[in-house]
């Protein structure tokens, strides 16, 4: 337990500082998508309102692609997991910790970031409520695939182009129900949303533990 | 089944076996879309354009099993690490994406006339669309493990995460769109009239027969790049 403790301080330290690329630029990704939309369709209030949610929930999307490059592949190349491997701590382990530290480093700030940027989106009460519950259930499975995908792809050295392509296809339930829970109409798409999440954040750890030990053997 | 993993074994039953499926899959689709063109009534309300259906719906099945193909042999290949059941899945990956795109491309002809839209939200539609794309990151994924020779487990793992993923999918784009509109027009689901049911399932055989002979013969035309690059780098080695 303790070196799960360790490990989870060092990853923050590196995903929160700025040797990784930063928590601030998948954020900045995501608030400058929600100030682009009104230039491109215009500044009516109303239809802002009706959108713009759904607007919010692609931009996480995207924004969740951008920390992938620095998630896992560093570590391999710097023999972190190998090390690890040697005192005996499963890979399976460390991508757990992986996942909680990756969440911690993107969620948090994304669904805070979110309601500045709702403002100027025009959403308001009952929509942002349920935007900011939505990104809250739906983040920890956006970041359960990103952990797959950047564990995947961490060996590849076109990794980072094909993150997105592998992404997007995963990503579409969450999307589905997140955005679907806006509309108000159904209670049960959020919790649909957060047991995606669940699902998504139970096979993470596995997929991307036998991900790096294949990397590994490669 | 470890028998086949001499790959030796494995190409001496498929330097017979793929021709045979592929002309054998070429003669049951050729007579079964033959008689479901000329030979079936065309229906009561959508005419001859119905009879699209004899490669859509084979397309959409083989589509699906495509995936259910790579799920199999990625699972065989990541807990026996049996090397053909990788150029299995492999193989599998491209005729399944084509079936998928053939079913999208007839599906959107069908719809043409008989809803009057090229493309329509549907679930069913909707969650090929997104098998598509599925296919395409798995091949991708692929090339980029065989360029930079990496671990063939890497896209079995992506296609047993695929697996995993792909009912989900298909469940929540079936609410997504039950959720936004009802469905517009929902195609006469009575029971088939057994005049169409005896050609569909011959085209399926068919298609099916067809797509076996395809994986064959594209794990053979993997096998010989292996083992044509083991070749040279022998042949190097012994010049150097």
């Amino acid at each position: 337990m303790s070196a799960a403790a360790a490990i989870l301080r060092r990853d923050l330290a590196l995903l929160l500082g700025n040797g990784r690329g930063g928590p601030l630029l998948p954020v900045l990704f995501f608030c400058a998508v929600a100030v682009l939309f009104p230039f491109a369709v215009g500044p009516d209030a109303k239809l802002l309102a009706r959108t713009g949610g759904g607007v919010l929930w692609v931009a996480a999307l995207l924004a969740a692609i951008l920390p992938l490059d620095r998630l896992i592949a560093p570590d391999i190349e710097a023999g972190f997991f190998d090390q690890l491997a040697l005192r005996g701590v499963a890979e399976e382990a460390v991508c757990a910790v992986r996942l909680v530290a990756h969440w911690l480093s993107f969620g948090p700030l994304l669904v805070l970031a979110s309601v500045p940027v709702s403002a100027l989106l025009a959403l308001e009460g009952e929509t942002l409520r349920l935007l900011v519950l939505g990104l809250l259930a739906g983040t920890p499975g956006l970041a359960a695939i990103g952990l797959i995908i950047a564990a995947l792809t961490a060996s590849l050295r076109s990794g980072a182009a094909l993150a997105g392509l592998l992404l997007v296809p995963l990503a579409i339930p969450l999307l589905i129900f997140g955005a679907g829970a806006l509309a108000g109409g159904d209670p049960a798409a959020l919790a649909f949303c957060a047991a995606i999440s669940l699902v998504l954040c139970a096979i993470a750890p596995f997929a991307a533990g036998a991900a790096v030990r294949a990397a590994r053997e490669g | 089944m470890h028998g086949f993993a001499n790959p030796k074994r494995f190409l001496a039953l498929a330097s017979w076996l793929t021709p045979l499926l592929l002309l054998a899959g070429l003669a049951v689709t050729t007579a079964a879309l033959a008689y479901g063109y000329f030979l079936v009534p065309p229906d009561r309300l959508m005419g001859d354009t119905v009879k699209i259906l004899f490669i859509h719906v084979p397309a959409a099945w083989l589509g699906m099993g495509g995936w259910t193909a790579i799920a199999l042999a990625s699972l065989v290949h990541l807990v026996w690490r049996h090397p053909l059941a990788a150029l299995a899945a492999r193989g599998a990956a491209v005729p399944g994406m084509v079936f998928t795109a053939i079913c999208l491309a007839t599906g959107s002809l069908w719809g043409r006339p008989a809803w009057g839209t090229w493309w329509e939200w549907d679930g069913r539609l909707t969650s090929m669309l997104v098998l598509l794309f599925l296919y395409a990151g798995y091949i991708a994924l692929a090339q980029a493990v065989e360029r930079d020779g990496s671990s063939s487990r890497i896209p079995a793992i992506f296609g047993l995460v695929g697996a995993v993923n792909i009912p989900i999918i298909n469940r929540s784009v079936v609410w997504w769109n039950s959720l936004h509109q009802p469905p517009s027009i929902t195609i006469g689901k009575s029971a088939i009239d057994p005049a169409f049911l005896w050609p569909l399932l011959a085209a399926t055989v068919g298609f099916s027969l067809l797509f076996g002979g395809v994986v064959l013969a594209r794990m053979r035309a993997l096998l010989a790049d292996i083992q044509a690059e083991a070749r040279l780098r022998r042949q190097a080695l012994a010049a150097a």
